[in-house]
């Protein structure tokens, strides 16, 4: 399902199905998208934190059209304690890439797959930040 | 060190480039920039740097190059360099590579040193490039016209010029006016001299933005030019360009209410100072500016354009400038 803000409309909560993954995309040529994501991540409940959601960042391929400032992103990482991805969607081969990567995300997810859940990804990131 | 407490303000040293730690997961490709500043001190009174000498660099437009260290060059031999780089021009014209149609031009070289333009005792002097021309009806009167002008140029280099060995030169920003041929053909000698790489220097909107914060904040004596931003607007079926233009007074005071420490800039403040401009334009237009893509920032003291093209409009702050310039040509380069 694809939402351009958080909230979801609320017409639509009986029919929607378990959501589990909440996938934020920034541009990083523009700054509004990471003001989109700020605000709708005030509306995420906390239980998500725990490994089901992540921030995808586009239009890394092109540094000379950065508007948006790394720092922001990785505390935003950091602080919301979910992995951060990076992306071109121009180009084919990673766009295919980090479809399988956030298919196979979904699959932890939503528990299709034995013996590991959405909790693994939290305590990977925290020993990456304490290198 | 964490960057979630305005970093620079407590850590002078770490100044304008923060390479260590914090960085550490960011690669340069992601357009890193710093969380902090040092501004360039304030316009020193002109006791060693003569105006005059450098009044000829303002209300041009450069294009911007970054360049690798020059190997094995000496500043005491620029006569021979333009002798030598005559030869070449007159030899790519003789293989067929001629510039100009028709009329035949005797093309001068000259190469100097402006010594003025360094930022630290540590940065090389700067060297300017002219190609002129002399029409070969009147020879003896000579009346050479200036048709390209290059100048490399080095201004608070510390972090390129301590890490390269000894025979290298460091002279990272290269600025270049008049036909793209002759750049090519200045440059490709230049590569080929001194075994450096030559690339254009785009500057990308994030660091549109600090110099829009930065140049904001600096005091003009006399009644200025508004300041300027232009936007383009990303996705449509025809290209689109938003112009917002700014009184100068109502930007200073803006930036004054957002910058705390004086001699310092943080990215909050520009993120808050740019913010503040957008959120304005919002009220009264409907447009997110944020969306967009910031390509061009004009203020009393320079105008900077997204492609890597720069006019200087106060000799006071040419330096200052040119320091922020030099760190993003070091940027690219390394």
């Amino acid at each position: 399902h694809l939402a351009t803000s958080l909230p979801l409309p609320s017409e639509r909560d009986h029919l929607r199905p378990r959501i589990d993954l909440i996938a934020f995309m920034i541009d990083i040529k523009s700054k509004y998208s990471l003001k989109n994501v700020e605000a709708s991540l005030a509306h995420v409940d906390a239980s998500f934190f725990l490994g089901k959601v992540c921030f995808l960042v586009t239009g890394v391929g092109r540094v000379n059209y950065c508007s948006v400032e790394m720092n922001a992103i990785w505390k935003l990482g950091e602080v919301y304690c979910s992995p951060v991805l990076f992306c071109e969607l121009e180009l084919e081969g990673i766009r295919v890439a980090t479809a399988q990567r956030l298919v196979r995300m979904l699959q932890i997810c939503a528990g299709h797959i034995p013996g590991v859940s959405a909790l693994c990804f939290g305590s990977l990131m925290r020993n990456s930040a304490d290198d | 060190m964490e960057s979630a407490d305005g970093v620079a303000r407590t850590l002078p040293s770490i100044g304008r480039l923060s390479r260590g730690p914090p960085f550490g997961r960011a690669h340069g490709r992601f357009g890193l920039s710093p969380s902090g500043r040092l501004l360039p001190p304030a316009p020193r009174s002109q006791e060693n740097a003569d105006p005059q000498k450098t009044a000829f660099l303002l209300r041009k437009q450069w294009t911007l190059y970054s360049v690798t260290p020059l190997y094995r060059f000496s500043n005491a031999h620029l006569r021979d360099y333009a002798r030598l780089l005559s030869a070449f021009i007159a030899a790519e014209k003789q293989k067929g590579l001629a510039v100009e149609v028709g009329v035949e031009l005797a093309i001068k070289v000259a190469v100097s040193s402006l010594p003025d333009l360094k930022g630290s005792d540590q940065d090389q002097a700067a060297i300017l490039v002219q190609l002129s021309s002399r029409s070969p009806a009147s020879p003896k009167n000579s009346e050479e016209k200036l048709i390209w002008s290059g100048w490399f140029c080095c201004v608070s280099g510390d972090d390129l010029s301590e890490n390269v060995a000894e025979d290298f030169t460091c002279l990272p920003l290269f600025l270049a006016n008049g036909a793209e041929c002759y750049t090519s053909i200045v440059g490709s000698w230049f590569q080929k001299t001194f075994d450096c790489c030559f690339r254009r220097l785009a500057i990308s909107p994030l660091n549109l933005s600090w110099m829009a914060a930065m140049w904001t904040g600096c005091k003009v004596d006399k009644t200025t030019s508004a300041m300027e931003l232009v936007f383009s607007v990303p996705c449509l079926p025809q290209p689109l360009d938003i112009s917002y233009a700014i009184h100068p007074e109502d930007a200073k005071a803006l930036w004054d209410t957002v910058q705390k420490t004086p001699g310092e800039i943080t990215q909050e403040e520009v993120d808050v100072f740019m913010d503040c401009l957008y959120s304005h334009f919002h009220r009264h237009f409907k447009i997110h500016l944020s969306a967009t893509k910031l390509v061009k920032v004009s203020t009393a003291i320079a105008s900077a354009h997204c492609d890597g093209i720069i006019k200087f409009l106060q000799s006071q702050y040419l330096t200052g400038v040119l320091m922020l310039l030099t760190e993003l040509a070091i940027s690219q380069i390394q």
